[in-house]
């Protein structure tokens, strides 16, 4: 059996798995069994991958499977990875399981809490190894809708209004996907040919440039929405403030990513000419989500919300970093891609275990947690080191490359865009080491806080799980970039041949 | 005439043959037994709905004006299966002692209609195209009104009955005016002699709204939520599944054969008439609290995705609009089926009833969220598979636009449907439904519709084969 197809059929064997189950103790040992086997997956995808691309193997991408399913539209259900895919897939791999230990004690519901949580998993990783995109759109769509449930039933404050906003802003964004790819799809090959799907076979041909000036925003925002774009970034920090914790590390963590993903994968790959032509409309939208989420984290009391702001800008960086269309700027897309989504998880699990602990996420009821609760706010201090991009740690690497590449761009347009954007660097160091500051220092404000427990074996195992990654990246930067950089090839390659008019 | 040429046939003369026997065996039935009719009636339906999958060749009776051949047969298959599931899903309604006296009626009656779809279907030539219509509208008016002594029943019954005989009127006039523009009344015959003079528009224009009260496609749904509403459950699940899946049906077949010379000039009309149909549906189904009301809105909003088919006007979006008929079908007798289980239980049919019900009724709740997101189009259920289906036919045609306006309004569906999902899993309810067991009709109901619900979309081969059997323009 091909590797890749372990990806969808572990997941819905562990739902399956999860219906069988009793009590809360026995789901969530079936859901972690399942998810362990799940990041074993993903470590043993990543040494293959790595081990053929040293045996020499250069086709664009590995572990191709493709089995038609319906037969008179051509859609097939193709699946095959690049280097990006891998490292995504990597990432999803670590949130999950994570995620899965993040929620430890969830007793409310629990089989069905687990079963949902594992079906987001599934369109996840569904999405990431989809080389066609009828099955992309219909993996995107499987990883959106448990939300719903996830928020609705299991989260806090105004749950019901975040989840249904939550549900209807990115179904919108799915809508606008939909005409983006049955657009691509009749335009997948010159006039007479089999349409596709296959994301391989359309880069082969180019799409009319009419057709690409009119599809290109659709696939764009339709993506961009789940990458939190700005305007239509608002679902987001009353999501993730309303989720319970593993849901807040997923969306934020993996699901916002497919927004990036998409958006690289579909949008600019299969319709370079149009993205060339329009991106100057994106690269002002994702200046502002960058720079106004970053703002908009100083100025919340919420942990959370604090989080979910520098999410979208965070996020809002991956989405400038595809839109400079050059080799080193999406390099750092990728692994900014990979470096919020373990800090941002990072971040949520903390904060669900430190609101378990104090019942408050108000950062000016709480202080001096670090005397009561030393691992969490050690975990704490690093993950908010990682997030200001301080060496060592992965943000750093991922945001230098950004700006790197940004940076190649001559015009006065894209300098002044990219100098916007790195302001947001020093707006985030304000907010983080606020937070860290009132939240870990100084006298601790009620006596309640005195006699906290610190973190159980599955808390430390969560975290330091997602530490160890950061850590990683940070360190040893190359070995991803490298996995990343002959993946870029083709497009690049699409990209330095592209004919535009007028130049 | 031979007995093979009756053969031919077959549909209409087994289920009229099935007819006549449940009237003779009510006959002979006292009254304690009665509620034998709901075993003998399944039986002998399942029989007639296995014997229609038997291959037949194509063949034509009376000169042309009956025909069938495979699609038409599957059209009929299609009605049929979702004829058996409503039996089912009748069972327990039927059997309280208010209708003890009438099941074989109600049987009786839904044959009968079922008769006259089955007609319309296989014609092939305007006058039976008419009959058939008749013939399945009369007996559905009669079935509206079944609860007699419920006020709200009898006036569903009389508004049925009053708008169809105006919509009727209608087609009628359409009909004769094509009768007087072309000499024929014959479905071949009119198609080679449309020349697209202004009468012949016009008397397409009549044909359509005629078929478009039928469906109850905006602006001529307004029967449509009281019908559904005084109704009884399962009689507005006939209706809004079964009757508006055959109008669907011949609607497309002749908009394909007979005015295929038309199709530049009606589809800006069908552009309107979908974006109208689905918006306003939408709109009003969002403020409904009675889930029957509810779903009579939603399906008038779903019927305007199914138009979205003849705008492709080939081979593919005929062949979604049967896939997506198949699947609705599932979908909605899935939530019908819920519906009808709990009132026929606890007489309950309003929204704010089902707070809670996940905690009670675990499987009937799954089962309607199931209902709910396959009819908003979400995947991995059937529903998204159809939807998405009839938008790459709309595409086809390059109707970005409209394809545009189509998701965002299955978004907008998505919103309410999500609202029965929160009432079930979210709300909290001092005083939920208690929980209760339904009886095995309902089960096997219900267990179809969430065989279908679930199998429909990955089986790829149910595609291919409706894809087999279509045609274009």
């Amino acid at each position: 059996m091909n590797i890749l197809n372990l990806f969808v059929v572990i997941p819905v064997l562990t739902v399956a798995g999860i219906l069988f189950t009793k009590d809360l103790k026995q789901s969530r040992m079936v859901s972690a069994i399942g998810m362990t086997a799940q990041l074993i997956l993903s470590a043993i995808l990543v040494y293959l991958y790595v081990s053929e691309r040293n045996a020499g193997n250069m086709a664009p991408m590995l572990f191709m499977y493709d089995l038609l399913w319906f037969p008179a539209l051509n859609i097939h259900y193709a699946v095959g990875v690049d280097g990006i895919s891998v490292a995504m897939i990597a990432l999803t791999g670590v949130v999950v399981f994570a995620g899965i230990f993040a929620s430890w004690k969830m007793e409310f519901l629990s089989r069905e809490f687990f079963i949902s949580l594992i079906l987001l998993a599934t369109g996840v990783f569904g999405f990431f190894i989809s080389l066609d995109l009828f099955t992309m759109f219909l993996f995107y769509e499987i990883a959106v809708i448990p939300m719903y449930l996830l928020i609705g039933i299991w989260g806090s404050g105004p749950k019901e209004y975040s989840a249904m906003k939550l549900t209807l802003m990115l179904m919108g964004g799915s809508a606008l996907l939909m005409v983006g790819i049955l657009g691509i799809y009749f335009y997948s090959v010159p006039a007479g040919g089999q349409l596709t799907f296959n994301v391989l076979e359309i880069a082969k041909h180019q799409i009319p440039i009419e057709m690409q000036r009119f599809l290109f925003p659709f696939t764009f925002v339709g993506f961009g929405i789940l990458g939190a774009l700005f305007p239509f970034h608002t679902w987001s920090p009353d999501g993730h403030a309303s989720a319970p914790t593993a849901v807040s590390m997923l969306h934020a963590g993996v699901l916002m990513k497919l927004g990036g993903y998409g958006a690289f994968r579909v949008a600019i790959y299969l319709m370079p000419e149009a993205a060339h032509e329009q991106a100057w409309i994106f690269i002002i939208l994702t200046t502002i989500s960058v720079v106004y989420g970053a703002f908009g984290a100083i100025f919340q009391k919420d942990l959370k919300y604090i989080n979910a702001y520098s999410s979208v800008s965070h996020c809002g960086l991956v989405l400038f970093a595809v839109l400079m269309m050059n080799q080193t700027a999406f390099t750092g897309a990728v692994i900014q891609m990979i470096s919020h989504g373990l800090m941002t998880a990072l971040f949520f699990a903390l904060i669900g275990m430190i609101y378990g602990r104090t019942h408050t996420r108000m950062i000016d009821e709480m202080g001096g947690l670090m005397k009561v609760i030393p691992f969490l706010g050690v975990v704490y201090v690093i993950a908010g080191l990682a997030s200001l991009g301080l060496p060592g740690f992965s943000g750093f690497v991922a945001e230098m490359t950004i700006f790197f590449g940004a940076y190649q761009h001559v015009d006065v347009f894209h300098r002044v865009a990219t100098i916007l954007a790195v302001s947001s660097i020093v707006i985030t160091a304000v907010y983080i080491l606020r937070v860290v500051g009132v939240l870990l220092m100084g006298p601790i404000k009620n006596d309640h806080f005195l006699h906290l427990p610190d973190a159980n074996w599955y808390e430390r195992l969560s975290t330091v799980t997602l530490v160890v990654g950061i850590t990683f990246i940070g360190m040893i930067p190359l070995w991803l970039s490298d996995m990343i950089n002959f993946s870029l090839a083709p497009l690049i390659h699409k990209l330095a041949t592209i004919q535009l008019p007028g130049m | 005439m031979s007995l093979s040429d009756i053969l031919i046939m077959r549909n209409e003369l087994l289920l009229t043959f099935m007819a006549m026997i449940l009237l003779t065996i009510d006959l002979n039935l006292n009254h304690a037994k009665k509620s034998l009719m709901i075993p003998i009636s399944i039986g002998l339906f399942l029989v007639v709905t296995v014997i229609g999958f038997i291959p037949q060749p194509d063949q034509a009776l009376f000169g042309g004006m009956y025909h069938t051949n495979g699609l038409v047969q599957l059209m009929k298959n299609i009605l049929n299966i979702g004829v058996l599931i409503i039996l089912f899903q009748s069972a327990a309604w039927l059997k309280s002692p208010a209708n003890a006296t009438k099941i074989s009626e109600y049987f009786f009656l839904l044959v009968s209609t079922l008769i006259g779809m089955n007609f319309m279907i296989s014609s092939g030539d305007f006058l039976m195209l008419y009959l058939g219509l008749e013939l399945a509208t009369i007996p559905i008016a009669a079935l509206a009104a079944f609860t007699h002594f419920n006020t709200k029943s009898s006036e569903a019954g009389i508004k049925l009955l009053l708008s169809s005989a105006l919509s009727s009127g209608i087609l009628l006039y359409g009909i004769s005016m094509i009768y007087g523009s072309c000499g024929s009344i014959y479905f071949d015959a009119i198609g080679a002699a449309y020349a697209n003079v202004p009468l012949q528009v016009l008397a397409f224009i009549f044909f359509f709204t005629g078929m478009a009260f039928k469906m109850s496609l905006v602006p001529f749904h307004l029967w449509t939520a009281d019908v559904y509403e005084g109704a009884p459950i399962n009689v507005t699940s006939y209706l809004s599944v079964i009757s508006k899946g055959a109008a669907a049906f011949i609607l497309i077949i002749v908009m394909f054969t007979v005015f295929k010379t038309l199709a530049p000039i009606y589809k800006s009309m069908i552009y309107l008439v979908a974006v109208l149909t689905m918006t306003v549906g939408n709109l009003f189904a969002m403020r409904q609290k009675n889930m029957k009301r509810f779903l009579a809105f939603s399906s008038i909003a779903q019927a305007g995705f199914i138009i979205l088919g003849i705008l492709g006007a080939n081979k593919m979006g005929m062949t979604s609009v049967v896939y997506f008929v198949l699947v609705y079908i599932f979908s909605n007798l899935g939530a019908f089926g819920v519906v009808a289980a709990i009132s026929a239980k606890t007489g309950k049919e309003y929204m704010d009833d089902y707070d809670g019900l996940y905690l009670t009724n675990p499987k009937l709740s799954l089962l309607m969220m199931l209902s709910m997101f396959s009819l908003a189009g979400i995947p991995p259920v059937a529903g998204f598979f159809g939807k998405m289906f009839l938008f790459t036919s709309a595409a086809s045609g390059g109707y970005y636009w409209l394809v545009f306006i189509a998701v965002l309004n299955a978004t907008i569906s998505l919103y309410y449907y999500l609202l029965v999902v929160k009432a079930m899993f979210i709300n909290k309810n001092e005083q939920p439904i208690a929980k209760f067991q339904s009886d095995g009709y309902t089960k096997i109901g219900l267990a179809l519709c969430a065989l279908g619900i679930f199998v429909l979309g990955f089986w790829s081969q149910v595609y291919e084969f409706i894809n087999g059997l279509t045609f274009g323009i």
